[in-house]
């Protein structure tokens, strides 16, 4: 690749961050209630943490340590859309209080992350005249960006970027699948959880083995992950193997048979009406069986009598056909799990972490259409998240205005509902990765140390 | 001295391998015509690969096709010629594709799936040797682990329909950043971050270390190339190496104009009656939703570049649909940058060219886009829909579906173009651009006539 194409490549990627489907973004000047340019002033003057994120971005070559990389957070992109929509890329800071005081002074609608440059992005265009390849990224987490919007021919109470606690679920059932393979599969430990402030989640793999990954390393990650080929175009949204791999037979046995069937059979009325149920019955390749199941649920009167659920019951039905001993086929056998899959398995936007150079949303960002911060979520209690609930801008704002005028209070966040994201934060994902992180860089630079001598005595 | 080299050479061929991993370039001497003629040969099969892989073969087939290939071109009437031809041509089409990014890439790309495909052809001990060559550090899982993960293991194994046997149930654990292919398909056992790759999997394990081996040497050799070798040999070797790539990769579509430029207004016309399936879909959704995602607006706008819609019309066009879902401003904001940087004004000074079939078969269209070919990524219903829409008749369609059940997706296109424009295509379709020439100057032929017959009438 020659820097051309990646800082292209970027650029490129930049444009599909911009969700047009879901108008993710504000538009022009309807600014919503809560959220405006002043209030964010205050947002970013006394909540948002900045030494933390600094701390995070540093991946601790902050400190005094001789093996410390000290270009290394200079060589991080980060970019800015400001409220007038004007969008600023490749913003690189020197130290904390540079990136602090940039944000303070720019008060970004939205900040987004890129990847780590071999040199600082802000003087590409110098290292580009001396003609090697030299500008390319050399380091990025693996991130993941699930969005509910992809979810809409699954969930009947909402679409587009609306999202209630009836299909929220769904991505809660996305963050334990995913999270679980990231650690038990790939090893990973330093794993973030995100709200992206309305429709979605993101995810940041931190682990210095994920954040060197090359795109084709990223890309084997990110299929490995997807059971969904095709789209509008093509019926056949799951193929299944039997048996499933180790990885998809865990996920469903252990997350997505048992929220199907006790919660999203319900939360949806998946087979309430006849165009719900048909849905379903179209992913059954044999008419003799889909036409069984018809005659059942057609006569609706008849089968009312029975007390559970009208949903509850026609599941049962069709997983009793489908599983009875007569069916030898494999293909009938493996639909249940494919209807299963169909309707829970997690949809990742696949682009988003194939490449280093996409950007992605930073944390404790406030979405201007919602107000909302893109705080933390515990993947450990990810059921216990609630979106309508998170702190939102002018909550926090009142919050402050609220709590006593001691001026000598250093960190305001504190007082607010912001301060248990934060501690959070730090707590179970911060502290534990900075600490691997001086680890690392102490064994490098004695291993280092180790070499040089070893070849002082020969 | 004879006898002795030649057996030597057998005991070299029969016990180890004949797989080569072309390491350093032969001390040999070539005559001037070997050169071009065993790099001809080589890229017949290099072709061949990329024609197979484009038409959507399995891998299984791969095999097949790969074997007939090699025994049809890489002959060589003395025995013990055939590994200096292997090795000689191998290293000519590196200096010959080692100029551009795309050529790197192409035959980066060929020359990993052929080493690939041999490597398989090779006997168990051919390939334990040819890994010890390559210094792999991996050991085989010992016999505890195996008990304790067997389980697991033949659970993966008749997922892909490849049950274990236990007799060769050799396992190397390695890191699973080494073999991203088999984790993409989910083909091993991954735990902790190691991949369990099957004895019968290896080749992936070899695959990437060739490949990643091959890559840094073509950068060598194009620093080489534009050093030395060019201008010492711009008599000699340098007008062979450079044509050897012209004279088979064909046309790209890069530079419109044959057919002079077209016109934003006659674009729904020339939709209907040159346009191939796949970039009518993409223009019916593009109007119905005044969006495209991102692979649908490259594939879709470098088509119209390739056609001869100039800049300044590809903007309005855009712009028209665009601005009824997003608005003129965020337009000009968000996307007109990739549409001038698409023609080459922004960014990177050359122009992207049209995307091929190959390309346009090999992408993973996903939930809500609309790129891709119809042929290979519509359900059956949908592409029949499609095609009746187009008004094939149920025999051509029939003639369609067939192809595509044997995964012949140009071929089914091919067979849609002939169908619709009632004329044969030998050449097949390669390309959607060169199926809107072809079809442009079919039917300006049949209009000439039509004109002539017009004329005669009056008379
Ligand atoms: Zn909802």
């Amino acid at each position: 690749m020659t820097r051309e194409d990646i800082e292209n490549g970027s650029e490129d990627m930049v444009i599909d961050e911009g969700k047009p489907e879901g108008g993710e973004r504000m538009q022009g000047n309807a600014v919503p209630e809560g959220f405006n340019a002043n209030y964010l002033k205050v947002y970013y003057g006394k909540l948002f943490p900045h030494a933390d994120m600094f701390k995070w971005m540093s991946y601790g070559n902050d400190g005094k340590h001789p093996a410390c990389d000290q270009s290394y957070f200079g060589r991080r992109e980060f970019s800015f859309t400001l409220d007038n929509d004007i969008y600023l890329r490749f913003q690189s800071f020197n130290s904390a209080s540079e990136l602090e005081n940039s944000i303070k002074e720019k008060c970004p609608f939205k900040i987004d992350i890129g990847p780590v440059y071999s040199v600082d992005p802000a003087k590409r265009h110098a290292y580009a005249q001396s003609g090697d390849n030299v500008f390319a990224p050399v380091e990025r987490e693996l991130v993941f960006d699930i969005d509910i919007t992809d979810y809409d021919d699954v969930r009947y109470c909402c679409s587009g970027a609306d999202v209630c606690l009836d299909c929220w679920p769904l991505m809660t059932v996305a963050i334990k699948v995913i999270d679980a393979s990231l650690r038990d599969d790939f090893g990973f430990n330093h794993i973030l959880w995100v709200y992206s402030g309305r429709r979605g989640v993101h995810c940041w793999v931190c682990d210095g083995k994920a954040r060197r990954l090359t795109n084709e390393q990223r890309a084997s990650i990110a299929e490995y992950f997807r059971v969904y080929k095709g789209n509008e175009n093509s019926h056949k949204k799951v193929s299944l193997t039997v048996p499933l791999h180790p990885f998809l037979g865990r996920s469903y046995t252990e997350v997505l048979k048992d929220f199907f069937e006790s919660k999203l059979l319900l939360s949806q009325k998946l087979f309430s009406t006849e165009e719900r149920y048909e849905k379903i019955l179209e992913m059954i390749p044999d008419e003799s069986i889909t036409s069984e199941l018809r005659g059942k649920w057609q006569d609706n009167k008849r089968s009312s009598m029975s007390k559970e659920d009208t949903n509850v019951v026609r599941w049962e039905q069709l997983k009793h056909i489908l599983q009875s001993g007569k069916q030898k086929a494999q293909a009938l056998q493996r639909c249940v799990k494919e209807i299963v899959f169909s309707f829970t398995y997690p949809r990742l936007d696949m682009e988003v972490s194939k490449h280093m150079n996409h950007l992605l949303k930073a944390p404790f960002c406030v979405h201007p259409k919602t107000g909302r911060v893109c705080v933390p979520i515990d993947p450990n209690c990810c059921e216990e998240f609630d979106p309508t609930s998170v702190p939102t801008l002018s909550k926090l704002l009142e919050e402050i205005n609220m709590g006593s005028l001691r001026a000598d209070i250093d960190n305001e966040w504190d007082r607010t509902s912001l301060g248990k994201s934060i501690r959070f934060f730090r707590s179970s994902f911060l502290q534990p990765l900075l600490k691997v992180c001086k680890e690392e860089i102490e064994n490098s630079y004695n291993a280092k140390l180790q070499h040089s001598k070893n070849s002082l005595n020969w | 001295m004879e006898i002795v080299r030649s057996q030597r050479k057998a005991l070299h061929y029969d016990a180890v391998s004949t797989l080569p991993l072309y390491r350093s370039a032969p001390p040999l001497e070539v005559r001037l015509e070997d050169f071009e003629l065993f790099a001809m040969d080589r890229l017949r099969v290099l072709k061949g690969i990329s024609d197979a892989l484009s038409r959507g073969k399995k891998p299984e087939e791969m095999g097949q096709v790969v074997r007939d290939l090699w025994k049809a071109n890489m002959r060589h009437p003395e025995a013990s010629e055939v590994v200096n031809k292997d090795i000689i041509s191998h290293f000519v089409l590196r200096l010959a594709y080692c100029r551009t990014e795309d050529l790197r890439k192409w035959f980066l790309s060929m020359e990993t799936a052929l080493f690939r495909y041999r490597f398989r052809f090779e006997s168990a001990e051919a390939q334990r040797a040819l890994m010890a060559e390559f210094d792999l550090p991996y050991k085989a899982v010992s016999n505890a682990e195996f008990e304790s993960t067997k389980d697991k293991l033949s659970q993966v194994a008749r997922s892909i329909g490849l049950p274990l046997s236990t007799a060769d149930a050799v396992f190397y654990k390695v890191p699973f950043e080494e073999v991203p292919e088999l984790v993409a398909g989910r083909r091993v056992f991954v735990h902790k971050g190691h991949a369990y790759v099957a004895m019968n999997q290896v080749v992936s394990l070899v695959a990437t270390q060739f490949r990643s081996h091959l890559s840094k040497a073509l950068i060598l050799t194009n620093r080489k190339w534009t050093s030395t070798i060019r201008e010492q040999e711009s008599n000699r070797l340098a007008p062979i190496v450079e044509a050897l790539c012209t004279s088979y990769l064909g046309p790209d579509y890069s530079e419109p104009r044959e057919l002079g430029d077209i016109s934003i207004k006659e674009i729904d016309q020339i939709a209907q009656s040159s346009f191939p399936l796949c970039m009518r879909h993409l223009f019916e959704k593009l109007r119905e939703d005044h969006h495209l995602k991102h692979g649908g607006r490259m594939q879709f706008g470098l088509f119209l570049k390739g056609i001869g819609l100039k800049l300044d019309d590809a903007l309005a066009f855009w712009k028209a649909e665009f601005s009824q879902k997003v608005g003129a401003e965020r337009f000009d904001k968000e996307y007109a940058y990739s549409i001038r940087h698409n023609y080459g004004r922004e960014g990177k000074r050359t122009d992207y060219t049209p995307y091929s079939c190959q390309k346009i078969i090999s992408s993973s269209p996903g939930v809500g886009d609309h790129h891709g070919c119809p042929y290979r990524h519509f359900s059956e219903e949908n592409l029949r829909a499609a095609l009746g829409k187009m008004r094939l008749n149920n025999r051509a369609v029939e003639d369609v579906m067939d192809k595509v059940r044997s995964r012949h997706y140009q071929l089914a296109c091919t067979l849609t173009f002939e169908a619709i424009h009632g004329t044969s295509c030998d050449a097949g379709i390669n390309h959607p651009n060169q199926y809107f020439t072809d079809s442009q100057k079919n039917l300006q032929s049949k209009n000439q006539s039509t004109v002539q017959e017009n004329f005669q009438a009056h008379l």
